[in-house]
């Protein structure tokens, strides 16, 4: 496992998420899904300054992160690209488009590619069916999105 | 209470409300069978996570079958454990769990004692009619415990003594469904993990996923090597133990069986480390009574409570934990350490021969002391104190594997002068044996009188923590105890927190002390067997003509002729040790 030394600023910023939750152990998941937010994955330090926060094991920590598949430890992409599965966008080829992606990338699915500009997943419905398929890359959607279209968008970030 | 009245298998019962089915069925005579299910009674050691449904049972108006570790007892319920459902249901769950179970029973460390093989007997399983994917994963090898978790049924009952009662937190379940293991952070081998090798999980473990590193073969070598001479010491708690292996009752104790069997084995001398826990509480009792004048005259300086430091799992746990706290416990080194220089640097010398000539083995009821020997403090240029360590059960199987008829034995003396011991040496066995010999030479070295009563009854028992003023002549001794890791941090949390007021604690990492120790036979949760090897521990101190540790006639001899006196010069270098912060960098290399 690589070390990523945190900063001692952001070692401090995640203490502070566990202390709005007051250091209980019973808000692990919500931690977590803060930490991630902040943070954008999960590296082993941060689970370890969070286990010692909450007075819980590091395995602990580590077994909760593993179980729940949206915690992730790999660091995602500058641009974090988002395949909407959901009925509605299966129905009408995102996994085409999935496909299209993983070609292009030549990463796959919860990987980021070598440049750490792209990472990839997949998620269920983002609430815009009347769009499908759609890809989030980032905040932005891209909405009736087909396989000739990837090209595309991965462009407009490859600058 | 409430009463709850039920009817399981046709048979009325009554029993208090939040009994479990399981339980509820005892009284009727009904044994229902069990794999996750872990009990230790006594002491609140617990494990139903409803994980492998073995247990299930019909419940009449209940849709599905109802796990019966895990489930209430209800007014009125009506329960059936064994017709045409319940038995198909249970010989299928058996049977999926099989199908991603290796068929290595042959050769396997477990065959024999595994619960899961003899689940499959007593179902009467024939065949494994599902045949899928195996889980695959690489086997973790520490200095001390094996990890194979191919062969690991998820029954989670490592995880709860790790986390539970230890509070170790070594291990946890990982990832989900057909992916998870039981394994440390990171998936770090355990030795990279804050560990203490007490082996607790390995002796609740079902299967084979956790054994211990087994040594036999390193021993059986050196007795068949003419250039090596080779010692023996065995622990106080194996004698305690050991027959259990050869059919005989709990609690038998096998002391003379146990020597003629090492004999025979081919040991040129059979000692005991009994006599080496007469020469700790010499340099421990010294080092308390020494730190309780000072911090009675006014020294600021000094540390009190001291703690023991007999157990190398508590020094595990305190080096990886509380290393803040590692210059309060004693310095003096635990028997098995304190033997070996003894052997090789006293008795080696004594015979005229090398110390790498002389080879050192510990029959021990315990795995932390296979890490323990191996420790880089104790050997001198790569030569260890004690070279090989193994477990009670080893020690069995080594004594059927060499044609030995272990019951047919008569009694045999161990071999002197490292083979005499007190009664206060063979009590380091039980929890609260270590402080009570103790404080029976502290006792009469401080008051300058002699002991009318040498037994400290108050300082025995199974209580998870317990607490004790003994008189000192006028002076309040408060004495702290606590077996399992857990209770030890409750102890250490409260002395780092400035609320304690001991004046010495004793710690063992096991529950109940060294007889209820990784190494020793399986006990099942049957915590008869632990409270029958402490009467055997405590009958052996009670027959013992001498019972104080001061008073070991070969021990004087020891100081006079070889180490001076405790805590001097030769016997800090030989006898004493230092500990170490273990608590950094243990998860992520570089």
């Amino acid at each position: 496992m690589a070390k990523i030394k945190l900063s001692e600023k952001k070692i401090q910023e995640l203490k502070d998420v566990c202390k709005t939750f007051h250091n209980d152990k019973g808000e692990l998941i919500n931690i977590l899904h803060k930490a991630q937010s902040l943070f954008g994955y999960l590296p082993a330090e941060l689970q370890e300054v969070i286990a010692k926060e909450l007075n819980v094991s590091v395995a602990h920590v580590y077994g909760v992160v593993t179980f729940y598949s949206f915690f992730t430890m790999q660091p995602k992409g500058k641009h974090p690209v988002s395949i909407c599965l959901g009925t509605a966008c299966y129905v009408r080829g995102s996994e085409k488009v999935l496909e299209e992606f993983k070609r292009q990338l030549n990463i796959q699915v919860g990987q980021t590619t070598a440049d750490g500009k792209f990472s990839l997943s997949c998620l269920r419905c983002v609430g815009a069916c009347g769009l499908a398929p759609v890809v989030l890359v980032g905040e932005k959607v891209y909405g009736r999105v087909a396989p000739d279209g990837v090209s595309d968008i991965i462009a407009e970030y490859n600058i | 209470m409430n009463r709850i009245k039920l009817i399981i298998d046709g048979k009325t019962t009554e029993v208090p409300e939040n009994t479990t089915l399981l339980k509820a069925a005892k009284t009727v005579g009904i044994d229902i069978p069990t794999l996750c299910y872990f009990e230790l009674k006594d002491m609140n050691i617990e494990n139903r996570p409803g994980g492998c449904r073995v247990c299930v049972v019909e419940v009449k108006g209940r849709r599905n079958l109802a796990p019966a570790c895990n489930t209430m007892v209800a007014e009125g319920m009506e329960v059936y454990t064994h017709n045409i459902r319940v038995l198909n249901a249970r010989r299928t769950v058996l049977e999926l769990i099989l199908s991603d179970h290796p068929a290595e029973c042959l050769t396997c460390a477990k065959s024999g004692s595994c619960e899961l093989q003899s689940m499959a007997q007593q179902l009467g399983v024939r065949e494994i009619p599902y045949q899928g994917e195996q889980s695959k994963y690489r086997k973790d090898t520490s200095p001390a415990i094996i990890r194979d978790v191919d062969k690991c049924i998820m029954c989670r009952r490592c995880e709860m003594m790790c986390n539970d009662v230890q509070t170790v937190g070594a291990l946890s379940a990982v990832n989900r469904g057909f992916m998870a293991v039981v394994a440390p952070a990171f998936e770090m081998n355990l030795e990279k993990s804050p560990c203490t090798y007490c082996g607790q999980c390995v002796s609740v473990c079902p299967t084979g996923a956790l054994t211990e590193v087994d040594h036999s073969r390193n021993v059986i070598n050196a007795l068949a090597d003419p250039t090596k001479t080779v010692v023996v010491q065995t622990a106080p708690a194996v004698r305690a133990a050991l027959g259990e292996e050869f059919g005989l009752a709990p609690g038998t104790l096998v002391t003379g069986k146990m020597v003629a069997a090492l004999r025979r084995l081919g040991f040129d001398y059979v000692f005991d480390t009994d006599f080496a826990a007469d020469l700790t509480i010499m340099e421990e009792g010294t080092e308390l009574l020494d730190r309780l004048t000072r911090y009675l005259k006014g020294d600021k300086d000094v540390k009190l409570p001291i703690l023991t430091s007999c157990c190398p799992g508590w020094v595990n746990f305190f080096e990886h934990h509380f290393p803040e706290m590692r210059d309060i416990p004693s310095t003096a080194k635990s028997p098995q350490q304190m033997f070996g220089p003894i052997a090789k640097e006293y008795f080696a010398k004594k015979l005229g021969i090398d110390r790498r000539n002389m080879i050192v083995v510990s029959i021990m009821p315990c795995l932390a002391k296979k890490y323990e020997c191996q420790r880089d403090e104790f050997k001198v240029n790569g030569d260890p104190d004690v070279n090989f360590s193994l477990s009670t059960r080893e020690l069995a199987h080594l004594i059927k594997a060499s044609n030995i008829d272990f019951n047919s034995l008569s009694a045999d003396d161990f071999d002197n002068p490292l083979g005499e011991s007190t009664g206060a040496a063979v009590i380091f066995g039980a929890t609260g044996g270590v402080i009570e010999a103790a404080c029976r030479t502290a006792y009469e070295l401080y008051t300058g009188k002699k002991l009318l009563k040498v037994d400290f009854t108050e300082l025995r028992g199974l209580e998870n923590v317990r607490k004790a003023t003994l008189d000192f002549d006028g002076l309040p001794i408060n004495i702290g105890i606590a077996h399992g890791l857990g209770n030890a941090r409750k102890l250490l949390e409260d002395i780092r927190d400035g609320k304690s007021q001991f004046h010495a604690i004793e710690i063992m990492a096991c529950p109940g002390g060294c007889i209820g120790g990784g190494g020793q036979p399986f006990h099942h949760g049957d915590s008869e067997i632990i409270k029958q090897r402490a009467s055997a521990i405590y009958r052996e101190d009670a027959g013992k003509p001498i019972r104080k540790s001061h008073e070991n006639p070969f021990i004087l001899e020891l100081y006079k002729d070889f180490l001076g006196k405790p805590c001097g010069e030769k016997s800090y270098n030989l006898l004493h040790t230092h500990y170490f912060d273990k608590s950094a960098g243990v998860f992520v290399e570089e």
